[in-house]
């Protein structure tokens, strides 16, 4: 989230799309109950199934599932046509007046510079014009500028075509479009809820690119009551993520280094973030500190200043990420010997189950740590067509190994708002039940031991790991901690007075403000740094003060950066430093610094009109236009799902994502409409989580069964019964539910088609207290977004019959 | 924060002794009281239809409270699970999908069903068995399981058929809007667990107040009809419904238009009760003669097996 839960209660405009916030976030989902019962907000729900959330919207629309690029695109078109621009907002801190280097087009759905063969793009053309003095060309009214070419692009998203790709009735779509248009004026913002119904198609970064866009351009980001509001799944994956998730990331969204960066200074030397406009603060110009921060904190005294801070013991990529997708395409191929499953059930969670089932098998070993049974740990056990297995045939040794559910450990879980929150055991681990830190500990010495006496290829990375810690056999969550927000480990003096120091050897450093290139500070995750400072712990800071109201309860636990609650809120302000709307001040320029409600994004001095808000960017400003930056477009454009019920009206011959990669035989997998003619999608419901609830008797008779929700008019076409048995199919698999057939679901007219919508919750599997069943992952495609490889499971082909009875398990 | 302050009724104080007690008592089935020596403030429940998500957090808190659980079902083609209320689950969510025939869009309409605590119990006024059906001066109608004798006259006088018979123990229950907890000035766990405050608990006057503010927001957003479900034919409820289309109750899982108490538990409460309690009398009387000429109905191994079944596979 930009902004927190907390800040929902400011806004005018909720608008959910991509997601269920009532369903899948009921708690955070006060917050929307607030602003409209307080501040009169509407809501707005764009889905392909009326959902709970629509239950108590104020406007409702059906959608397409993959079409929300071409529905948000059209908003734009509509802001843009009928001058809805928070135009001081849009030309003083986005990039719509900059010029785009000559050459640039986007023609028959692709961008310049498309290679076919490699599925990728050459972006060299996809960025800005430079002047001689290396900055920025900037003119609104230029053909090349962002915003001329913004305007080109999506003139094409008029009404009746978002009606043509989306199925969204023209006057629906009207209708949410002037609702939105509404919050171009600086005194009404609006905030956008979206989840998993957004992240999980093939594009789904465009998805949330197209709706930021749209934010930037009715002024509402930085704002209160404003926002890209991501709600994140479960209680702690911001906390992962922030920590490195992803393959090709290390701590505080930090870079792996490539194969081809083989030293410490070459993999420097493209990362200077030299500013793009005078004076701009262009933050990332301190990555240096961050990096070798970060490898002080990992080797100690390993890393030194003449080995590059230890940089030979980071791993190189040889590929640009080793995503799920890919580790178990590897596994597939028969090249992954063992695999560590830490509080994953990958057998439900990833796309293709059948492949899955496959890949496990070629396992030697698999190491479960969950503090549940999954049904991964179980993938070579039968249980009748619920996991249809020849048990003798599979000779991966599987070893489970109970680790603690978080009710059982103390540490600090940080919320979709990037609140880090502290927490205390409620209960102690059951049975042999061991904390996850204390099992990866335990690994770790056995496996530095028998390094130490056997040798082994490149050892140096293991043994050399600073492991100061009071039990080394069970770091404990405060020293974890302190770690990731950094210490001193030598004395810095002041450089205008030797007698005083900057920084005392041992003692915990205040912010990432402290940090340093030298070697001198270690820090595990730059942005976490300041969350456990010599103040104390300040993530278990339990304050209900929040003057004059404004939702910010800053001594509330600790948010990072530097306990900032609303990202790039120096925007709240305009170009002088004047609030926007002062019913809903966050901060402003008092003439000598900025003040506020909220811990300034921005240098408390840097003088309004020199410095841009986004101090992320070398330029300043938020980007319509991104660049490089994504692998797909520096625009988003309509792609349909690689499985979908039309074809692409814009870009007939694009099938999918045309960056996406797709694995050898994956392909071939893939379904088209004339086979498999119901559009299926995958979803949450507020019964359950995931498949951890399952095991709970109370939520297990709350939804106790699997199902497939269809309409009535297609359970007419199919002569299907409402809690009659039904089998869905695709290329991949088939699975067999009941079926419940409601008005919730409603056929979409879609270039001239009638498109049947088919909905698989997930949350069933074979262990557990429900009914068994299956998850929507038994039918869905294997392949990722374009830039992060999360799997399209939101929209995918089946076919569907109606059969007498339900599976033999 | 919200415009409406979570008040909770009065608390116990060295004035006021904890406890629902005997002394608090205004109605008592098939038997009379005296009146408290000092009435408790009415309290009532507020479900406003409107802010509820149908998460089900209440059922849950309700199960877990009065330590019960339901089993695992099976899907029927609905979100409603259990389907109706049972002797083990004193609330569940109804879903409607309803489509407006003036705007032409679906509604979803999700009602928490339950005991509406009547300030005129039809059950209390059905109930042949003196004191199994209580009703306190804050209006909370309870049940005494004790007494109960599973005759099922509740079900029958209860308006909107809310009690259950317990093949178990053959006893009647049903919500007891947490008498337990509000007699140690607690609201009931439903409210404590409802993420979006669309279950609030407090004097019925506060309650009453919050709705106005409610049906007022309501109308802005174009609901004509919204308002209060508060039925003046039953004296009034301490379970109360902030609806979107208070002209229709009934869309909402036939929610009673005008509910009163059958005219035929009226005629039983007049006189005929004491009639008929002379006639169970006679009955009790050919019970025991029956038992000391024939001996002890004797428990079988079948009706053993039946009644395990009974308590399922938990107990």
């Amino acid at each position: 989230m930009t902004n927190s839960w907390t800040d929902i209660k400011n806004t005018d405009l909720v608008v959910i799309m991509g997601g269920n916030a009532a369903e899948a976030h009921p708690c955070g989902f006060k917050w929307v109950t607030e602003a409209k019962a307080n501040r009169g907000a509407k809501l707005i729900v764009v889905d392909p199934r009326f959902t709970r959330s629509a239950s108590v919207a104020d406007y409702y629309a059906p959608i397409r599932q993959g079409t929300d690029i071409a529905f948000l695109l059209g908003v734009i078109n509509y802001c843009m046509a009928n001058d809805k621009v928070q135009w001081d907002y849009v030309k003083a801190f986005t990039n719509a007046p900059y010029i785009v280097k000559e050459g640039f087009t986007y023609k028959d759905g692709l961008f310049t510079g498309y290679d076919e063969a490699r599925r990728d793009y050459n972006r060299s053309t996809w960025d800005y014009e430079l002047g001689d003095d290396g900055y920025v060309k900037s003119d609104l009214n230029h053909p090349r500028s962002v915003w001329s070419l913004l305007k080109q692009h999506v003139s094409v998203y008029t009404p009746e075509m978002v009606e043509r790709i989306c199925g969204t009735p023209k006057d629906k779509f009207l209708k949410v479009a002037q609702m939105i248009s509404e919050c171009s004026t600086p005194t009404k913002t609006m905030t956008s809820m979206y989840a998993l119904g957004w992240t999980q198609h093939s594009k789904g970064s465009q998805n949330i690119r197209a709706m930021a866009m749209l934010q930037l351009i009715l002024g509402n980001i930085g704002v209160r009551g404003g926002g890209m509001n991501a709600l994140r799944g479960h209680s702690n994956i911001q906390g992962l993520t922030d920590l490195g998730l992803m393959s090709n990331l290390i701590p505080g969204y930090l870079t792996i280094p490539t194969e081809k960066e083989t030293t410490f200074d070459q993999y420097m030397s493209t990362r200077g973030f030299k500013p793009l406009l005078p004076n701009q603060m262009s933050y990332w110009q301190n990555y240096k500190k961050f990096f070798v921060s970060f490898l002080k904190s990992i080797w100690g005294d390993a890393a030194t200043a003449e080995n590059g801070f230890a940089y030979d013991y980071l791993p190189k990529l040889d590929v640009p990420s080793y995503d799920v997708l890919r580790i178990f395409e590897l596994m597939h191929e028969g090249k992954v010997n063992g695999y560590f499953c830490q509080g994953f059930n990958p057998l439900l969670s990833f796309p293709n189950r059948k492949k899955l089932t496959a890949a496990l098998s070629k396992l030697k070993f698999l190491v479960i740590m969950d503090p549940l049974q999954t049904e991964t740990a179980r993938f070579w056990q039968n249980h009748g067509e619920y996991n249809d297995v020849n048990s003798a045939s599979i000779q991966t040794e599987v070893i489970e190994l109970p680790s603690t559910c978080f009710a059982e450990d103390e540490g600090s879980l940080t919320n979709s708002g990037r609140w880090l929150q502290w927490h205390w055991a409620g209960g102690t681990p059951p049975g042999e039940a061991k904390h996850d830190t204390w099992i990866m500990a335990q690994i770790f010495l056995r496996l530095k031991a028998l390094y130490e006496k056997e040798g082994g290829a490149f050892a140096e990375p293991l043994v050399k790991l600073d492991w100061r810690y009071k039990d080394p056999g069970e770091p404990t969550p405060e020293e974890l901690a302190k770690e990731m927000n950094g210490s001193a480990i030598a004395d810095v003096p002041d450089p205008n007075d030797p007698t005083k120091l900057v920084l005392q050897k041992g003692k915990q450093l205040v912010s990432f403000a402290a940090l340093r290139d030298d070697g001198t500070t270690a820090c595990g995750c730059w942005i976490y740094s300041g969350c456990f400072n010599e103040a104390g712990n300040n993530m278990a800071r339990r304050s209900t003060a929040d003057p004059d109201g404004t939702g910010a309860y800053l001594n509330w636990s600790w948010s990072w950066p530097v306990n900032r609650r609303i990202l790039y809120n120096r925007a709240s302000a305009d170009i002088n430093g004047k609030p926007w709307d002062d019913s809903r001040k966050l901060l402003w320029w008092d003439g000598a610094k900025w003040t506020g409600y909220d811990v300034p994004d921005i240098a408390p001095t840097a003088k309004p009109g020199e410095v841009g808000p986004f101090i992320m960017n070398p330029e300043g400003s938020a980007r319509l236009f991104t660049r490089g930056m994504m692998r797909d477009g520096p625009f988003p454009a309509h792609y349909e799902p690689f499985e979908a019920p039309i074809a692409n009206v814009l870009a007939p011959k694009v099938r999918g994502n045309p960056v996406a990669r797709v694995f050898k035989g994956d392909m071939e997998q893939f379904g088209d409409a004339k086979e498999f003619p119901y559009a299926a999608t995958s979803y949450r419901l507020t019964e359950h989580f995931h498949f951890w609830t399952k095991h709970s008797q109370l939520n297990a008779s709350m939804q106790p069964e699997f199902f497939v929700e269809i309409s009535e008019q297609l359970a007419k076409e199919k002569n299907i019964t409402n809690g009659g048995w039904v089998r869905v199919w695709s290329k991949r698999g088939s699975v067999k539910a009941k079926a419940v057939v409601t008005k919730r679901i409603q056929p979409l007219i879609c270039d001239g088609k009638a498109v049947h919508v088919v909905g698989i919750p997930l949350h069933w599997g074979f262990m557990g207290e429900t009914k068994k069943g299956f998850g929507p992952n038994s039918l869905t495609p294997y392949v990722g977004d374009a830039n992060i490889e999360t799997p399209e499971y939101k929209a995918f082909l089946v076919d569907i019959e109606p059969i007498a009875s339900g599976p033999v398990a | 924060m919200a415009n409406f302050e979570f008040v909770l009724p009065p608390a116990p104080t060295k004035d006021i002794k904890v406890g629902l007690g005997d002394g608090d008592l205004v109605k008592r089935s098939a038997s009379t009281v005296s009146p408290p020596a000092k009435a408790l403030t009415p309290v009532a429940k507020l479900i406003d239809v409107s802010k509820c998500i149908g998460c089900k957090a209440c059922e849950v808190a309700c199960l877990e409270w009065n330590d019960k659980r339901t089993p695992v079902g099976v899907n029927v083609g609905s979100y409603d699970f259990p389907p109706d209320l049972t002797p083990d689950m004193f609330t569940v969510m109804k879903f409607t999908e309803w489509v407006n025939p003036e705007t032409k869009n679906l509604e979803w309409l999700i009602r928490k069903d339950g005991c509406m605590h009547c300030e005129d119990p039809g059950c209390l006024k059905a109930c042949p068995a003196p004191g199994a059906i209580v009703q306190y001066s804050n209006g909370i109608v309870d049940f005494d399981h004790d007494k109960c004798i599973g005759c099922g006259y509740c079900v029958k006088g209860c308006p909107f058929n809310i009690p259950r018979i317990s093949e178990v123990d053959h006893k009647a229950y049903k919500c007891t809007l947490c008498s337990d907890r509000v007699a140690v000035g607690q609201g009931p766990a439903c409210a404590h667990a409802c993420p979006t405050h669309a279950i609030v608990f407090g004097t019925k006057d506060e309650m009453k107040k919050h709705a106005d503010d409610r049906i007022k927001d309501l109308k802005s957003r174009g609901f004509a009809n919204a308002g209060l479900y508060d039925p003046p034919g039953v004296g009034g409820t301490h379970v109360m419904y902030v609806l979107h289309h208070a002209d229709q109750p009934q869309i909402y899982a036939n929610l009673p238009k005008d509910p009163r108490i059958s005219p035929i538990v009226e005629l039983w409460k007049g006189m005929t009760k004491y009639a008929g309690l002379a006639a169970m009398g006679a009955f009790a009387v050919i019970g025991l003669v029956h038992h000391v000429v024939t001996g002890a109905n004797r428990v079988s191994p079948e009706d053993e097996a039946n009644a395990e079944k009974l308590t399922g596979d938990r107990r």
